[in-house]
Parts: C-alpha cells; sequence; structure tokens
C-alpha cells in the first residue's frame, strides 16, 4: 500500500488516492483533497455533509452512496452537485477520507 | 416439523427450493415458496426481443413447472415481514405464515415513475425500456419501422440488475441497425452516471474501446435528474442536455417495496447481509439471496446460482449448529453479446476485477475473456437452455461455485 504525505501527515492510499484507513483522516487533510478534487474552500454546508458521511461510514462500515446522502442527510441531489460538482458521492468520500462508495458494481 | 419458507419464486428462490428440496430430510422440513405471479420469465432473453431475435414465448414458462413436487407453492403477493414474530403476512385470504428459517429472494425492479419525465406521455411512444417484457415488447414493434435518428441509451442510477445489458442493448442496436442499411442515419449514444463504460477499469477500458471502434458515443458522469418529453432531451444534476430521437431508459432499480413495508432495506430496499454467508446480521433464521441481498457484486442470475451453491452447503452446517464458512466470493460470470455474432465473456469476484484471459480452462478455454469471440456468442445462447434445464431445477453446473485466477492476465 502507497503512503502520502498530507497536510504534514503521512497516510495510507490506495491507487486512486482515496485513504485506505479512515482513523488517518484529519479536517485539515479534507481540505486539502477538496482542492485537488476542485472543490476549494470548504463551507459549513459541506462540512455538514462531510461529517455525515464519517459517522455515517463509522457506523455502517462503508461510505455512503449519493442515495444514501441526500435521504438521510436532508441535502439535496442538486445541492450535492453545487457543492461537490461531478461525481458527488465518489468526491465526497475521497475528501471524507473514506473508500469508494460501493454503489456501483 | 421445521418450516422453511422462500420468497420470491424467481431465479434465486427457485433454484434454492430444489436444491434444498433435495439435501433436507422431508420428514424433519417443510418448504414452502410464495410469490406473486404465475409466470418465470427469463430476464437476459429480454435484450434480445427489442431485435426480433426472441419472441415473448422464449422467455416465458409457467413458475409452477419449476417447483418440485415436495415444495408447497402459493402464489399471493406478500405483505409484511414480520421478522420479530418469525413471519411473514400474505394477501391471500390475509394468512400468516410462520417460520423457522426464511429465504428472502424478491429481487429487484425497474421505477421508472421515480424520474420525472419517463413514464408520462410519452412512455413507449419516444421513450422506452427493455428491462421488462411489456417494455421489450413494445421497442421491438417501434424498432420494426423506425427510420433512424438519435437513440440515447440511459441508465438512471447504479447498481442495475445484470450491468453489462445496457452495453449488450447498445452494441446489438449497433448490428441490427447495419443489418437494416440505416446503420448511417442512427446515432448511437450510451449516457451513463458511471466514469466509463463499465464498474470496473480494466473492463470498462476494454469495453469502452470496442464501444468506440463501433462508432457508439460514450457520455459519462451524467446523473440524469429529469426528461423533457416534449423537447425530448436528457437533463442532469448539473444541467447538462442530451437530445434524443428515441430514449431507451434503464429505469432506477428498487428492490420489492414489502422490503421497504417490513423496514428491513437500505434507500434502495436492499437487504444488509454478510457478504460470505447471506445472513442477516439483525436475525439470525434470515438469509437473503439474488438480487434482493445488498452485497458489492453484480445483481445477475450467474451470481444467484453460484450463490446458491455457497449458500446450501452452508445452510446444512448452520442447521447442525456448525460455523457457516464464509465461502461466497462473489463470483460473478457474464457473457456480453456484441453484435455480428459474436461476444465477450466477463468472470471476477469481490476482489478481482474482470481480466483477459480463457475460462473454465486456464489457457484453453474454450470461452476467451475480455475479447469478442464467436465461441462466447454461442455461449451466450446456450444459456437460455442451461437456464430452463439445469440452473432453475438446482442441478449442479460443471463450474466451480468461486472464483479461479488461473487462466487470467492482467
Ligand atoms: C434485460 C436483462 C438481462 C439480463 N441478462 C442477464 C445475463 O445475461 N446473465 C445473468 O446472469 N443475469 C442476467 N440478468 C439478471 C437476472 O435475470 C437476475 O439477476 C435474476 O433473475 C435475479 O434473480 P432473483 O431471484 O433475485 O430475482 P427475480 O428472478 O426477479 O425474482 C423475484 C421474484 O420475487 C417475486 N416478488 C417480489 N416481490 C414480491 C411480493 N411482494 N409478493 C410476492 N412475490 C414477490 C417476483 O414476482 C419474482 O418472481 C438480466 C436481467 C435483465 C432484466
Amino acid at each position: 500500500m502507497a503512503t502520502r504525505v498530507i497536510a504534514g501527515k503521512t497516510v495510507q492510499v490506495n491507487d486512486e488516492g482515496f485513504l485506505t484507513e479512515p482513523g488517518e483522516w484529519t479536517r485539515e487533510i479534507g481540505q486539502v483533497l477538496a482542492q485537488e478534487e476542485g472543490v476549494g474552500e470548504l463551507t459549513d454546508a459541506h462540512w455538514k455533509v462531510i461529517d455525515f458521511c464519517r459517522q455515517d461510514a463509522k457506523d455502517s462500515g462503508k461510505a455512503p452512496t449519493l442515495r444514501r446522502i441526500t435521504g438521510a442527510a436532508g441535502v439535496s441531489t442538486k445541492d450535492m452537485f453545487k457543492l461537490f460538482p461531478k461525481g458527488p458521492a465518489k468526491k465526497v468520500a475521497r475528501i471524507s477520507g473514506l473508500g469508494k462508495p460501493e454503489g456501483c458494481v | 416439523m421445521k418450516q422453511l419458507l422462500i420468497l420470491g419464486a424467481g431465479t434465486a428462490g427457485t433454484m434454492v427450493a430444489n436444491r434444498l428440496n433435495h439435501l433436507l430430510d422431508s420428514d424433519e422440513w417443510k418448504i414452502t415458496i410464495v410469490d406473486q405471479h404465475e409466470t418465470h420469465y427469463y430476464q437476459p432473453g429480454f435484450l434480445f426481443i427489442p431485435f426480433g431475435m426472441y419472441s415473448k414465448n422464449d422467455v416465458m414458462k409457467p413458475k409452477r413447472d419449476f417447483i418440485p413436487a415436495g415444495v408447497e407453492m402459493i402464489m399471493s403477493p406478500i405483505e409484511l415481514i414480520e421478522p420479530e414474530h418469525n413471519r411473514v403476512r400474505i394477501q391471500k385470504d390475509g394468512r400468516y405464515l410462520n417460520y423457522d428459517f426464511l429465504v428472502i429472494a424478491t429481487g429487484t425492479g425497474t421505477r421508472p415513475e421515480e424520474t420525472p419525465g419517463l413514464a408520462e406521455h410519452e412512455w413507449y411512444n419516444s421513450i422506452y425500456d427493455f428491462y421488462t417484457i411489456e417494455g421489450a415488447l413494445a421497442l421491438a414493434k417501434h424498432l420494426r419501422t423506425w427510420q433512424g435518428g438519435r437513440l440515447a441509451l440511459n441508465i438512471v442510477d447504479t447498481p442495475i440488475k445484470c450491468p453489462v445489458a445496457p452495453l449488450e442493448f447498445i452494441m446489438l442496436a449497433d448490428w441490427f441497425f447495419y443489418e437494416q442499411g440505416i446503420r448511417d442515419r442512427v446515432d448511437l449514444t450510451l449516457v451513463t452516471p458511471l466514469p466509463g463504460a463499465f464498474t470496473k477499469p480494466v473492463a470498462s477500458k476494454h469495453l469502452g474501446n470496442i464501444l468506440e471502434q463501433k462508432g457508439i458515443k460514450v457520455v459519462p458522469e451524467f446523473l440524469i435528474e429529469h426528461v423533457d418529453p416534449d423537447a425530448k432531451k436528457l437533463v442532469s444534476y448539473d444541467e447538462k442536455e442530451i437530445e434524443y430521437d428515441l430514449l431507451v431508459t434503464v429505469p432506477l432499480n428498487k428492490g420489492s417495496d414489502v422490503i421497504a413495508r417490513s423496514e428491513m432495506g437500505n434507500e434502495l430496499n436492499y437487504i444488509p447481509v454478510d457478504k460470505h454467508t447471506f445472513l442477516s446480521p439483525k436475525y439470525p433464521n434470515i438469509f437473503v439471496l439474488g438480487d434482493a441481498a445488498d452485497v458489492p457484486t453484480s445483481k445477475a442470475g450467474s451470481v444467484a446460482h453460484f450463490a446458491v451453491d455457497c449458500f446450501s452447503e452452508n445452510f446444512l452446517r448452520y442447521i447442525d449448529g456448525l460455523e457457516m464458512l464464509p465461502t461466497f466470493d462473489g463470483h460473478a460470470n457474464c457473457f456480453i453479446e456484441s453484435g455480428f455474432g459474436k461476444g465477450l465473456l466477463i468472470d471476477f469476484n469481490y476482489d478481482v476485477e474482470p481480466l483477459p484471459g480463457r475460462y473454465p480452462l486456464p489457457g484453453v478455454g474454450p470461452f476467451k475473456l475480455l475479447q469478442e469471440s464467436e465461441m462466447n456468442h454461442w455461449g451466450k445462447m446456450m444459456f437460455r437452455w442451461m437456464y430452463w434445464n439445469i440452473l432453475l431445477k438446482g442441478q449442479e453446473l460443471p463450474l466451480p461455485a468461486r472464483m479461479s485466477m488461473a487462466g487470467k492476465w492482467k
């Protein structure tokens, strides 16, 4: 498994750049990954979604799908696309230090 | 007598009823299976109907023909599962069916009404599906006289059952219009929420290349918000638009409503289970097989078959008080029809994505993995015979249930 230094911390990542140990994630890392994903400066609206995803992944053991996020976090799909353009579920999972959502097999 | 209750007599339910009827002692066990519809459809055959390759009669048989004599079959909608009381309420006479063990195999289905504009006044005029018998037949009729134009094939959201079926559809369409002599007047576009042609990277690249060679466009990362049926365009959540003349949709797939009513599923009505044993983490006497289960592998008949192989043996251990073995590895094996009498084959599991190679005999085949060949096409066509005559009856195929790396290359 490859490692990378993000925001001054060494973390383990897979070949698609997703953190493999959610426990190694910090909010600073989240901000750096958000820049890489083209999301820019994280606002309260972003953090609300990220916090939900971290908690949900902790409970279920996997990153939530877009449908799960919109159903349970009280944010519309349209807003998700505004906050995390293009692939929102995948983007927010990466920024939140979670694995790729399993929705697509 | 112990009671084993199976919900749904589709691919998975029928296979498991046959297998366990054979394996369990009939002096000790009573098996009951419930389904709402009399007809068993061979769903993989729906793909061929729009192109006139199969007719309705090729894909339907009575469900009862496949349920063994020792198994009780009840025809009724299932209304509610009450896992706390080990019973299920069915519509017929408002009856309750008690169980010691429950196998849920209620599958998944299409929900066009969940996408605005889809199932409205243009439904079956300029918008069709091919995941239902009605849609496949209506589309066949439409294609017989269609003069060409822009055909968009849209996958609304994932997961869908048989994730390769849309690719097969569009490759068969390429062939069909070529045979009709109007290929030059048809524009074929696959519009998908995925980042590419398929879910897994290596296969996505191979399949993407094949589509390109056939002159089929792919629009990735398009999550549809609504259809404008009058302006004939697809509109995504991030406000991209795609115009069409003929829309073929793979609507949202969702598990049965009875799962939602019984509060047992996730947001798409799929039920969480252990991905190696199919046992519910919540209820120690409930298993979920086939498309109804929330497991990270393809929703496909071949997967259900391998799952039933693993489950049946494990179930015998379980009722004898032994630990279940984590035998199911997510094995999926799918023929992909690619038109012009050829096909591809992919073989993968939870950990290994589809790779090129030979199957089932390493180095020999006769089937080629991830490459087009005529043999693969014949494999697909023979599958229907195998389905009706071997698979549904719960007989074993000479293929291992678990995936093998032999014969594959990276
Ligand atoms: C177009 C198409 C092409 C496909 N191609 C392939 C292929 O090439 N290879 C492959 O392996 N797979 C393919 N599949 C997928 C395959 O058909 C399914 O994965 C398989 O049938 C799943 O079996 P199942 O038992 O889980 O569900 P199903 O076979 O759908 O059975 C579910 C059953 O539950 C019953 N039911 C549900 N809810 C209730 C209720 N409330 N009350 C009573 N009864 C209920 C239904 O009536 C149904 O009979 C394809 C599917 C489609 C649509």
